[in-house]
């Protein structure tokens, strides 16, 4: 295999007693797009501060296309960084601020303001040179920051929760533009957020941490409808838990016991152990549609308007469990509801 | 809601009042002095005889006054300088550097504003007896040094946050070195900071008497000639010049003040 753009090697810290991330290894492809994912405290940004050269790792080390940055410091790497407070030069104009990466690297200064230019043109600030930073909105102020930081063709740019600033309709058109910049640059982005949506919607692979560990990493679509963990399954969307244990495994489904009755899923495991059944809302289906097993009918105790569904909860055998009903059939409280689940959609998370 | 329009009652009554003369307390002895720089006779006292200006002139004329006025510029001119320019860079290696003695560094620093002038002088007279420092304007400026040097430390150092070191850090990132970061973004970054501790030193030591009187010989600042004048006797010259200097000072306050004021815009849009 080809050497990875970013490789990190067995890399820890610790603050005195405090684990802020453990042994954590981790490759990103060149051209990838990474989402890095987790409560606070859960290691994500410790991880990218680590890369970008900010935070010294305790032990471990980082290679940047195969070469080794451990001990560099950020200023010779070849990472650059969208703060989350953008962190702009507030005595420089827009222009100084995008140039200031190329003006440290002895570029002259009619070439840096031309290239400022075609970075701000890029994201969508054309004819901003001019203007001092406190003349910008916050979305404006997020764009120069990027701007500024890919005007230095970065290896791997970094951003540091770059949106948490941002109001939701900004949020969601940055979301966006970001994904396109890096198609439209091949570039390598390294993300830090705590939203899952934010995470699923622009990230080629989401890396899930908890407690300064990788919990669960892959593609988006894979991690949300088959996490690997609890943790991931709780924290990426909402999901149904239901706690049970293995039967056995015949005809090529396993059977699992649970307050609700026993339930089939195709995932293999082991006899006797104790699991948790994870079930998205979207998958408790109505009908036997695609040979969907019952699970008997369930009341229902509340529901909410969402648009585009209903979210309802509702209570079968005394387990809570939450569904989607399409909008144009209306629940009603205390109606009883046929639930049904496919035994793809069962995932069995190890106790 | 909408403000309703409210009539005027007794409590505004009072509490105007009550404003009224707790300005003229602070101000009748700057006013009267003002009042009598422009008197018309030889004795600045009541009755006043009616507006001249030739008190002022005379003062222009006056060479030791000249004198010292140019000295005290030029000692609160040098010596805001170092300790803006000192009270700068310890403010920044204290904020940034995560020293395990930094808290205490910092009480050390700040200690000497609890400090008395009359003491510090002392001190500085016997400290520099033993240097073999003759007493000067130099010793002067250096007494001066002693005492502003907290006082920027602190001005600067409350200017320099988590948000100014994130800008620092972003700098660090794009590839500046450490002269870089100082020169290219932290001090432009503070210049209106660093301005108004520059100003605020400067119309301290322009004022400063207990230090400069204690330090000096033959060359002497203006408030010092000042005293010696009062010494024999009051004069409307004298007036004049008081005025001069409160005017002086009250016009770098505004300044300070204009500066701190578009510092704080900047950062609340910045």
């Amino acid at each position: 295999m080809a050497e990875p753009r970013v490789r990190f090697q067995s890399v820890a810290k610790c603050y005195g007693e405090t684990i802020a991330l453990a042994d954590t290894d981790l490759e990103i492809a060149a051209g990838e797009y990474v989402v890095l994912l987790g409560p606070s405290g859960s290691g994500k940004t410790t991880l990218l501060s680590i890369l970008g050269g900010f935070v010294e790792p305790s032990s471990g080390r980082v290679f940047i296309n195969g070469e080794d940055v451990t001990d560099l410091p950020a200023a010779r790497r070849p990472t650059a960084t969208v703060f989350q407070d953008y962190a702009l030069f507030p005595h420089m104009s827009v222009a100084a601020n995008v140039a200031f990466g190329l003006a440290m690297r002895g570029l002259r200064k009619t070439q840096r303001l031309k290239k400022a230019e075609e970075m701000l043109e890029l994201v969508g600030l054309k004819g901003f040179g001019r203007r001092g930073v406190h003349q910008l909105s916050g979305g404006q102020r997020q764009r120069v920051a990027l701007a500024r930081a890919i005007a230095v063709d970065p290896a791997v740019l970094l951003l540091d929760e770059p949106l948490g600033a941002l109001d939701l309709a900004l949020r969601r058109q940055m979301q966006e533009e970001l994904v396109r910049l890096q198609r439209q640059l091949g570039a390598t982005f390294v993300h830090v957020t705590h939203d899952q949506e934010e995470a699923m919607s622009i990230a080629d692979r989401v890396v899930v941490m908890k407690d300064g560990r990788i919990e669960d990493m892959g593609p988006p679509a894979r991690v949300y409808l088959k996490p690997a963990s609890l943790f991931a399954a709780r924290f990426m969307g909402e999901n149904n838990l239901i706690e049970g244990q293995v039967v056995g495994r015949a005809n090529g489904q396993t059977a699992v016991d649970t307050i609700v009755g026993r339930l089939l899923a195709d995932q293999p495991a082991e006899p006797s152990e104790k699991v948790h059944v994870a079930l998205r809302p979207e998958q408790l289906r109505f009908s036997a549609e695609l040979g969907a097993q019952a699970l008997g009918d369930a009341e229902v105790t509340e529901f909410s308007f969402q648009g585009t569904h209903f979210r309802v909860h509702c209570r079968l055998a005394g387990q809570e469990l939450i569904a989607r009903v399409p909008a144009e059939e209306p629940p009603l409280a205390g109606e009883r509801l046929p639930l049904y689940a496919r035994a793809g959609d069962l995932v069995l998370l190890r106790q | 809601m909408r403000a309703r329009p409210k009539s005027f009652d007794l409590a505004d009554g009072v509490s105007l009042l009550y404003v009224a003369l707790a300005l003229l307390f602070i101000f009748l002895p700057v006013g009267a002095l003002i009042l009598f720089a422009f008197q018309d006779g030889i004795a600045p006292v009541p009755p006043f005889k009616g507006p001249t200006l030739q008190w002022f002139d005379k003062m222009l004329h006056n060479r030791r006054l000249m004198e010292a006025l140019w000295n005290s510029v030029l000692v609160g001119g040098l010596s805001s300088l170092a300790a803006t320019f000192l009270g700068f860079l310890a403010a920044f290696s204290l904020a940034r550097r995560n020293w395990r003695f930094a808290q205490g560094a910092q009480l050390l620093l700040m200690a000497p504003i609890t400090v008395s002038y009359l003491i510090i002088g002392m001190g500085l007279q016997i400290t520099f007896n033993l240097m073999g420092i003759d007493r000067s304007l130099l010793a002067i400026g250096i007494g001066h040094v002693v005492i502003n040097l907290p006082l920027c430390f602190a001005i600067v150092y409350s200017q320099l946050g988590e948000h100014q070191a994130n800008i620092e850090r972003a700098a660090r990132d794009l590839g500046a070195n450490e002269w870089q970061v100082v020169g290219l973004i932290t001090a432009p970054m503070l210049w209106p900071t660093l301005l108004a501790a520059y100003f605020i030193a400067f119309t301290l030591s322009w004022d400063e008497f207990v230090i400069a009187f204690l330090l000096s010989r033959f060359d002497v600042t203006l408030p010092v000639v000042i005293w010696g004048l009062l010494r024999s006797g009051l004069s409307p010259e004298l007036n004049a010049a008081g005025t001069l200097v409160f005017g002086i000072s009250i016009a770098i306050v505004l300044a300070v003040e204009l500066l701190l004021w578009r510092g704080r815009r900047a950062a609340t849009h910045g």
